[in-house]
């Protein structure tokens, strides 16, 4: 299948209908990709003003969420989709769980930078800070293209780059648990860092499912669940399937 | 073998929602080979192989003049009577070619029974309509034929709706009844196939609910071949599916996988709403 597959029915007004649902789904996840950076960068320049736009912008993307599932089972209830239009919208359905997550934990990270601004002084994590929100940042976006472009290799690196994700997550937790045993007066921004640095991490894994969902809508398998090397395989047979 | 947890909770039937059927692992009712068939000069079918699987039911979706309902045709032979008509290759149903010299085809019709678009009650009694194939066989006593109306109608699902007025016309039915009527003396003779061509295309979706409820019912006792226009009912009612497409058969194997996750874009385009 190709990203064009959904503008071929016969019924014009379901083609119309797929394309709406799927580009109001790339459209929220621009807003949470925007939120992600926001809240980064508020964190890190100690701007409350730029964390509070991301806590008032917040429900929006709720909004966004609702109005997106409300269209799929409009479609689901209307069109009895089959085969690649069914999974579609089944990932559809899911990755808005998922975004509208990354909103929500991106909203939690720009409570920490509030609260951070409040206390002065930048505390030590921020280089970490600002290297793992990059580094999910470009998760959420590369995980977004590889559903706006039907992309399964794309996704697939993706879900293979959480991991790294995770390998510095930790390695910012056991730096910043020396700083807070060196300096217990640092305890509590030090944790409002961790807080957020939680959820980086937690973003990541949400455009990792994401992405996870993308080879499902290309490949027709769950590869959830399954070893890193058995993903590798579902996504080298759809190329092989193209060739 | 199923795994279970400390909790006692087995987890391998967890959200298993796929059947997991497997063609290859089914016993084989009818089995057709390269069957090839011509009207006239025109080939309607062109080397048809695939098992039918015994107690199950297979569907056969594709546009019109896909040679689908031709294909069930052949499962009893009433292509016989059309002129023109030249077969070649076997259907095998239990080991015997249908197709051989000497086959009695009388006796074939009464093993594969075949159900049509249209209810055809005959204008007789409902009573009379049920036994038909057994007077027909010669069969007198009162006793059988009694017994016979009602198990064939409490298989058709009709025995409740229709037991106070037997012996009234099957005319005087609903079209839903009627056709539930004709799959009741369909069954009556006892067949091994049930051959169901578009059965519900020319009722009320609650009377099709009921024969695909029907049908459901019947997959215990019988194999049974539905063609069907209606995708969601194929996707509903059958346990593997056949898409043919210009007299060929393009893909067949289980229905969940084929209508989520099809191998061919043929078949694709097909089920989504795409071939045109």
């Amino acid at each position: 299948m190709n990203k064009d597959s959904h503008t071929q029915h016969i019924s014009q007004q379901f083609n119309t209908e797929l394309e709406e649902v799927r580009s109001h789904l790339l459209a929220m996840g621009g807003l949470v990709e925007k939120q992600v950076n926001d809240a980064v960068n508020a964190l890190i320049q100690a701007d409350s003003g730029l964390a509070e736009q991301v806590r008032d912008i917040d429900d929006q993307i709720n909004l966004m969420e609702r109005n997106i599932d409300e269209e799929c089972v409009r479609i689901l209830a209307r069109r009895q989709p089959a085969a690649s239009d069914l999974r579609l919208i089944i990932s559809i359905s899911k990755s808005v769980i998922d975004l509208e997550r990354i909103g929500d934990e991106a909203t939690k990270i720009a409570k920490r930078a509030i609260l951070l601004s409040e206390e002065g002084e930048a505390p030590r994590g921020y280089v970490e800070v600002r290297h793992i929100g990059e580094q999910v940042r470009k998760m959420v976006q590369e995980a977004l293209d590889s559903f706006a472009r039907f992309d399964a290799e794309l996704a697939l690196s993706v879900v293979q780059y959480d991991k790294n994700v995770d390998r510095e997550y930790k390695t910012a937790l056991r730096e910043l648990a020396t700083y807070m045993m060196e300096d217990p007066r640092s305890i509590s921004r030090v944790l409002n860092v961790i807080w957020a640095l939680r959820s980086l991490e937690r973003i990541g894994d949400h455009a990792r499912n994401i992405a996870q969902l993308v080879i499902y809508l290309i490949r027709g398998t769950d590869v959830r669940h399954m070893k890193m090397e058995e993903k590798r395989k579902e996504v080298e047979g759809i190329l092989q399937d193209k060739a | 073998m199923s795994e279970m947890s400390s909790h006692g909770i087995d987890i391998s039937a967890l959200g298993r929602d796929k059947r997991n059927l497997n063609l290859e692992s089914e016993s084989v009712a009818i089995q057709v080979n390269h069957l090839n068939l011509f009207y006239g000069h025109k080939q309607a079918l062109f080397d048809v192989c695939m098992p039918i699987s015994r107690q199950r039911v297979t569907a056969f979706i594709g546009p019109s003049g896909c040679g689908k309902s031709t294909l069930l045709r052949c499962f009893n032979r009433m292509n016989d009577l059309v002129d023109g008509c030249r077969i070649e290759g076997e259907i095998n149903l239990d080991g015997h070619n249908i197709y051989r010299k000497g086959e009695d085809v009388t006796d074939l019709r009464r093993r594969v029974g075949m159900v049509f678009q249209k209810p055809n009650p005959f204008p007789k009694s409902i009573y009379e309509n049920v036994i038909y194939g057994l007077r027909i066989q010669g069969i007198k006593q009162k006793r059988v034929l009694d017994e016979t109306v009602e198990w064939a109608l409490k298989g058709a699902a009709l025995w409740d709706e229709v037991k106070d007025r037997l012996h009234e016309s099957a005319l005087g039915l609903s079209g839903g009844q009627q056709q539930r009527l004709v799959i009741a003396r369909t069954i009556a003779v006892q067949p091994e196939v049930l051959l169901l061509d578009e059965p519900s295309s020319a009722l009320d979706p609650i009377s099709s609910l009921k024969v695909e409820e029907l049908i459901y019912e019947l997959k215990s006792k019988y194999t049974i071949v539905i063609v069907t226009h209606n995708m969601q009912q194929a996707a509903r009612v059958s346990d593997y599916t056949a898409f043919m497409y210009m007299g060929k058969l393009i893909e067949y194997g289980d229905t969940d996988t084929l209508f989520t996750n099809p191998a061919k874009k043929q078949t694709e385009d097909y089920i989504t709403g795409r071939y045109g």
